[in-house]
């Protein structure tokens, strides 16, 4: 399967990256070269037709809602990670 | 000056106990071999300012006979993605280069309440992706047995710390091969624990649905202490095992070893083969019994797992975004902040799965690499089910060869087959563990090899119990 340029931008679209013009030709190679690889998996005839494999095993293990600690025990901890803020707010640029 | 490199953490532990040295004596030798040794290797990207501190509450608390374990004044290293409170955790990479750990990860809460001492935090593969540590945003860690070589990866930086002896023991992560490879590497035992034994809360997430937090040390005894103070059920981790999920088990009066000989014909070096060969030979000397085995599906192991650790690895790596912690790079736009932070923060490697992963999981190919990784997965699982109703461990080499040499593999596959055997313990969540097996010769250079031992669920204690025979350690 050819990924070429156009591919690669499309998918770094997605994945918020940018990439230069040398990293684009580079990764659509290595790319190219291991999906090739990879795609031996369609050859394996599994019993359970193509169906999609069994979730029942997974499940979401959620924590009931309530107050797990004392409000702004950690605000400062965590908020002096943070790359631009003012005051107690986490700063972005305009969204709308 | 104590000679540290004639030390293990069971002779260390009866040293302190005993009073013959302290455990600043300890970490002031782990000191001095960094600065001898670490300039050449680089295996540290940061040796803690409190290290002879923590040496000193830890002798405080032997003198006083305080809730001393085998672990109390022992000097650890880290590997650079668990988080350690206060402390820089970079993942070894530019993103979180100035990231401050605001927790402590489950696994370091518990060895500081064993009262371990931290030498620093040690070089990796940028989070992990890599077998060689090629891939570390602050350069390759060289293995200590050869300075032209690779340590491994992506553990490499706590492996060559163990080897240098500037720790006796020390935790990585296992996605594919993580702690095993530079285990075998280095010359060193190392575990990959059953998924979810060892809680990974605060380890920066990667392949969750593969990796598991992993000690290394210089005997099986040593990592048995080590596996044995980390693991148990955590609440924090939403896939940790309950306790009573391991007392179920008995115990086996004779041991039924068993080789897949079919998944070793090809891409193998032929003095491994031949070590491993000798390795079971052993092994059989000592009375177990070995069975060939097949296990038809085990040739996809690394397709899927290509397929499987990519996707999860975009999804994880989802959160740099420069809004609420490590890097930022302003742009025009919030969305361009996204795309600058993430260019300048994330190296070659890092973009390359992100954006595999990323392909594997869009709208056209999910079907076909997604979903049908996830099902061929399931048949792998089954096959090792299949053959664990005959045998009571599997064997392999943990590496098909020793270490190669720094900027041998540049083609990204290449580096890939290095994890040929060691993936599968990570798809079906098996414990595996690494033993050193002797050595094979590169260039005038003895080279340490591993073999490596598969066990089911949370069979650790079979591992450890065939590690020591193997290795010659008493119980």
């Amino acid at each position: 399967m050819e990924i070429d340029d156009k591919e690669i931008e499309k998918l770094a679209n997605l994945a918020r990256i940018k990439l230069s013009s040398s990293e684009k030709k580079g990764l659509g190679k290595d790319i190219e070269s291991i999906l090739e690889y990879v795609s031996e998996i369609q050859k394996v005839s599994s019993p359970v037709s193509d169906k999609k494999p069994d979730s029942s095993e997974l499940i979401n293990v959620m924590r009931e809602d309530g107050q797990p600690h004392e409000s702004g025990l950690y605000t400062e901890k965590i908020l002096s990670e943070v790359p631009q803020r003012e005051g107690d707010y986490v700063k972005v640029k305009k969204i709308l | 000056m104590i000679k540290i490199d004639k030390l293990d953490i069971k002779k260390a532990h009866e040293g302190l106990v005993d009073g013959d040295f302290s455990a600043v004596d300890l970490a002031k030798a782990c000191i001095k071999n960094i600065e001898e040794k670490d300039k050449d290797i680089n295996a540290y990207l940061e040796v803690y300012d409190d290290v002879i501190k923590q040496a000193e509450y830890a002798d405080k608390k032997i003198k006083n006979k305080d809730n001393i374990t085998e672990l109390t004044g022992i000097p650890i290293a880290l590997k650079d993605n668990i988080l350690n409170e206060g402390k820089t955790v970079s993942a070894a990479s530019k993103i979180l280069e100035n990231y401050k750990a605001t927790y402590d990860a489950t696994v370091v809460k518990k060895l500081k309440d064993a009262g371990a001492v931290f030498i620093g935090r040690t070089n990796m593969d940028e989070f992990g992706m890599g077998s060689s540590t090629e891939n570390s945003a602050f350069g390759v860690v060289k293995n200590p047995y050869d300075t032209n070589r690779v340590a491994g990866g992506s553990s490499g930086g706590p492996a060559a710390a163990v080897a240098i002896s500037s720790a006796l023991g020390s935790f990585g992560s296992d996605t594919g091969s993580s702690v095993r490879l530079p285990a075998s590497f280095c010359g060193l035992v190392g575990l990959k624990p059953t998924y979810g034994a060892v809680s990974r809360y605060g380890l920066i997430a990667f392949g969750s649905s593969l990796e598991q937090i992993g000690p290394m040390g210089k005997t099986v005894g040593d990592v048995e202490i080590l596996f044995n103070t980390t693991s148990g059920y955590d609440k924090m981790d939403s896939v940790s095992l309950p306790e009573d999920f391991y007392s179920k088990h008995k115990k086996k009066e004779k041991l039924i070893i068993g080789v897949p000989t079919h998944f070793m014909k090809e891409g193998i070096d032929e003095d491994v083969l031949e070590n491993f060969n000798q390795s079971v030979e052993k092994l059989k000397s000592l009375g177990y019994e070995v069975k060939e085995i097949t296990l038809p599906n085990i040739k996809y192991s690394l397709s899927v797992y290509y397929i499987v650790m990519p996707a999860e690895a975009s999804a994880n790596l989802a959160r740099f975004d420069g809004v609420r912690y490590g890097l930022h790079k302003d742009g025009d736009s919030v969305i361009e902040d996204y795309f600058e932070t993430r260019e300048s923060g994330f190296g070659t490697e890092v973009k390359r799965r992100i954006v595999l992963g990323t392909h594997v999981l869009s709208s056209g190919y999910y079907d076909a690499y997604y979903n049908k990784a996830n099902i061929v997965r399931n048949l792998i699982k089954s096959d090792f089910d299949n053959a664990f109703r005959n045998v009571d461990v599997i064997l392999t080499p943990t590496s098909p060869t020793p270490a190669f040499k720094i900027g041998e593999k540049k083609d990204p596959l290449s580096m890939y087959l290095s994890d040929i055997f060691t993936v599968q313990a990570n798809l079906t969540g098996m414990p595996a563990l690494s033993v050193p097996s002797g050595s094979v010769v590169r260039d005038g250079k003895e080279l340490p090899v591993g073999l490596q031992i598969i066990a089911p669920l949370l069979r650790e204690n079979i591992l450890f119990e065939i590690g020591k025979r193997f290795s010659g350690e008493n119980n």
